[in-house]
């Protein structure tokens, strides 16, 4: 089946197949990001800029606030889960509280 | 190409959703398709349903549209009824109990933990009684805010209230507006004072005289792109129009149809009226307006009343409605303070009750989340006055308690970075217990708001409160960003953000230390407001110090990860949520 992913509530969260999955108020560590000078940013989850699909993670660009430096920004491309399992569009999401790579998005969540 | 929420609102909106929504009602939760919740969700907030955060699925927050925050007689008790028999949740809120209402920073009610089930007896109930949900919430015109005592008020030039209500029911249910690219915020102000806030509204009308065929009149003179959410705040702009009382309505039409085929409907981070502004400029948006929307010439601006605005202009003058003042006719309004702007339904149906007997019934809602008590016989004020709930509710509180306003936050929001309510009330009554506020200050507002959305509107009051985390001993804590010096009048002035993720716990004694500060290097008579703006940035993030006190905080930890932040066990695994009609839990489908 196909995943369905959209973020809602001005970005409040992350829908993957209608079900809430990623919330915003979490602290998230940034590795290899570019958000701000911090080699580790400590990065609270404002609201999700924007969603896409990088099959088969989800990922998203994420606006918040390094709360290290100060520093406010939106992150490159994090992925926030993977679709496990394709054919009931399964979804696990990553443990926020694990260090997140910010990288480049490879395919938008809806046709361009 | 138009995001997904355009789409679904494409296929569906506006007033057929109801039918919908009667239908799921009668089936029950489990009739929505798992796989259409995202899309009846967003399309339920045009009847002012908002779904409530993750851990409460199948509970909703209800939005009562009052124009103007009027309720007529007998409406305060239905709305009491309604919240008593169908707004009560699996825990009770520590300080206001199993139900309560709350009164908005847009004159409007939010119950919660409404279940849909429940939806059909309860339209009916407000329906009966002249009251209702629609437009309440969703991309359309929401609730008219206005000067909450419009038509009772000695410093009225024009009634607004015939106003105000003209637009409410011109666009309540017109298919013509009802699907916009976003919100749609009006605000109606007829006094010299300003109290209508139409500086951070989508489309504000304004008092202003105008000279027309060698006579002056009274009208309004017309601004636009307002606003305060996602750090982009925007006070209205004039677009150089006067409209005299009975051209509001197509000032309304013309304005509202220009957002609807210009806004942005492929970014709603960018849909918002305030971003057009910023894109045209006040000049081009008068010319299409002329050109495309209205049928008749628009005039050029009159002559304002905004040096006279005294409304939360940072003087002491006039900060609220709360009170007791004398009406037109010789009765008197009498404005109550309500904390946080919430209240336990027993109390609601108390004070319902009293505005029965010694006034016309009607009260009315503010912007800064209190409740006046309107026609109250001269006679029997005193009376009044000696009430015992009046001791609770007083018109005459504590600076520190009059000045609270607090948003939803996490108890219930999906945007809120932080708890709010409880920490606001528990806030105020240590700055009053611990606090002496410096000579002649009798106004101070402190707003908390859990997120950047803005709804407890942080960025207009003395010292503002924002939702941030920080990291304490090297655990997450809840924490908040300040600004100090905003206000409104006849220069508003956005607070300047000047300490930043402070821990919650450090707030009350950083405000402590900040009025000392404030008491020891004041000029005599200076406001505070005048006291922050003649300094700079570097000057001001050295005035206080955070610090901790004797303040207790129970809600340090994410208590966005708990289902429902004051129960006793509050782990996401523990919430009986969704739940049928009943409130029983609906085991998962799998088991």
């Amino acid at each position: 089946m196909t995943t369905d992913v959209h973020q809602l509530d001005d970005g409040a969260w992350i829908s993957v197949n209608d079900e809430r999955r990623i919330n915003v108020s979490d602290l998230w560590l940034l590795a290899r990001h570019d958000v701000c000078d911090c080699h580790m940013a400590d990065f609270l989850v404002e609201g999700f800029a924007e969603v896409g699909v990088d099959h088969p993670d989800i990922q998203a660009r994420v606006a918040g606030r390094c709360i290290t430096c100060g520093t406010e920004g939106v992150t490159g491309w994090v992925t926030v889960g993977r679709v496990i399992d394709p054919e009931s569009g399964e979804f696990s999401a990553v443990d926020t509280t694990s260090i997140h790579v910010p990288d480049r998005r490879r395919r938008l969540a809806r046709p361009e | 190409m138009p995001t997904k929420v355009e789409n679904w609102k494409d296929e569906v909106y506006g007033a057929e959703i109801r039918e919908h929504l009667m239908e799921f009602a009668a089936e029950g939760w489990d009739a929505i398709p798992e796989d259409e919740h995202d899309a009846w969700f967003e399309r339920f907030k045009w009847w002012g349903l908002y779904h409530q955060r993750k851990g409460q699925e199948s509970y909703f927050m209800m939005r009562i549209g009052t124009p103007n925050g009027v309720l007529e007689p007998g409406q305060l008790q239905v709305v009491a009824e309604i919240a008593d028999e169908y707004a009560r949740g699996p825990v009770d809120n520590p300080e206001f109990g199993g139900a309560y209402c709350d009164w908005t920073t847009r004159q409007s009610i939010q119950l919660h933990w409404i279940k849909i089930e429940d939806i059909p007896e309860i339209f009916e109930k407000l329906e009966a009684n002249g009251l209702g949900t629609q437009q309440a919430c969703g991309d359309s015109w929401r609730n008219i805010v206005g000067c909450p005592v419009a038509g009772k008020d000695k410093h009225e030039h024009i009634d607004a209230w015939p106003v105000a209500e003209e637009l409410h029911e011109t666009f309540k249910g017109n298919d013509d507006y009802a699907n916009l690219p976003r919100k749609w915020k009006v605000a109606v102000t007829g006094c010299d004072q300003g109290c209508g806030q139409g500086d951070i509204n989508d489309l504000a009308y304004e008092p202003a005289e105008k000279e027309v065929d060698g006579e002056t009149k009274l009208g309004f003179n017309i601004r636009v792109g307002g606003g305060l959410s996602r750090k982009e705040p925007r006070f209205s702009r004039s677009i150089d129009v006067w409209v005299p009382p009975e051209r509001a309505a197509d000032i309304g039409h013309g304005m509202s149809a220009l957002f609807r085929e210009y806004g942005d409907r492929d970014d709603r981070f960018n849909a918002r009226i305030k971003f057009l502004v910023d894109e045209w400029g006040t000049e081009k948006m008068r010319d299409v307006l002329q050109e495309e929307f209205v049928d008749f010439e628009l005039q050029t601006a009159g002559e304002n009343m905004r040096d006279q605005y005294t409304y939360n202009a940072g003087g002491q003058e006039h900060g609220d409605h709360v009170g007791v003042h004398e009406q037109p006719d010789g009765n008197y309004y009498v404005g109550l303070d309500v904390l946080v702007g919430r209240m336990g339904v027993d109390d609601v149906s108390e004070l319902a009750e009293l505005a029965d007997e010694y006034g016309s019934g009607e009260v009315r809602l503010t912007q800064r989340q209190n409740i006046i008590v309107t026609d109250v016989d001269s006679d029997r004020l005193d009376e009044f006055l000696d009430e015992p709930l009046l001791e609770t509710y007083s018109p005459d509180p504590h600076p520190f308690m009059r000045g609270s306003i607090a948003c939803t936050g996490t108890e219930f929001c999906s945007l809120s970075i932080v708890e709010t309510k409880n920490r606001q009330v528990r806030y105020a009554r240590w700055l009053k217990d611990n606090v002496e506020l410096p000579e002649g200050v009798t106004d101070f507002h402190i707003h908390l708001s859990g997120c950047t959305a803005s709804c407890a509107q942080p960025q207009i009051a003395d010292i503002s409160l924002r939702g941030m985390k920080t990291r304490k001993d090297g655990d997450p804590v809840e924490a908040l960003d300040i600004g100090l010096g905003g206000g409104l009048g006849e220069n508003p002035n956005f607070a300047d953000w000047v300490e930043m993720r402070v821990p919650a716990d450090e707030v009350p004694g950083y405000i402590r230390n900040l009025l000392a500060t404030f008491e020891a290097e004041r000029e005599p008579g200076q406001t505070f407001r005048e006291f922050i703006a003649e300094r700079d940035e570097e000057t001001l993030q050295d005035l206080a110090e955070a610090e901790e006190t004797d303040y207790e905080d129970p809600y340090m930890h994410n208590t966005k990860m708990t289902w429902y932040p004051y129960a006793d066990e509050d782990d996401m695994g523990d919430s009986p949520a969704p739940t049928d009609g009943d409130g029983e839990s609906i085991a998962p489908a799998d088991d």
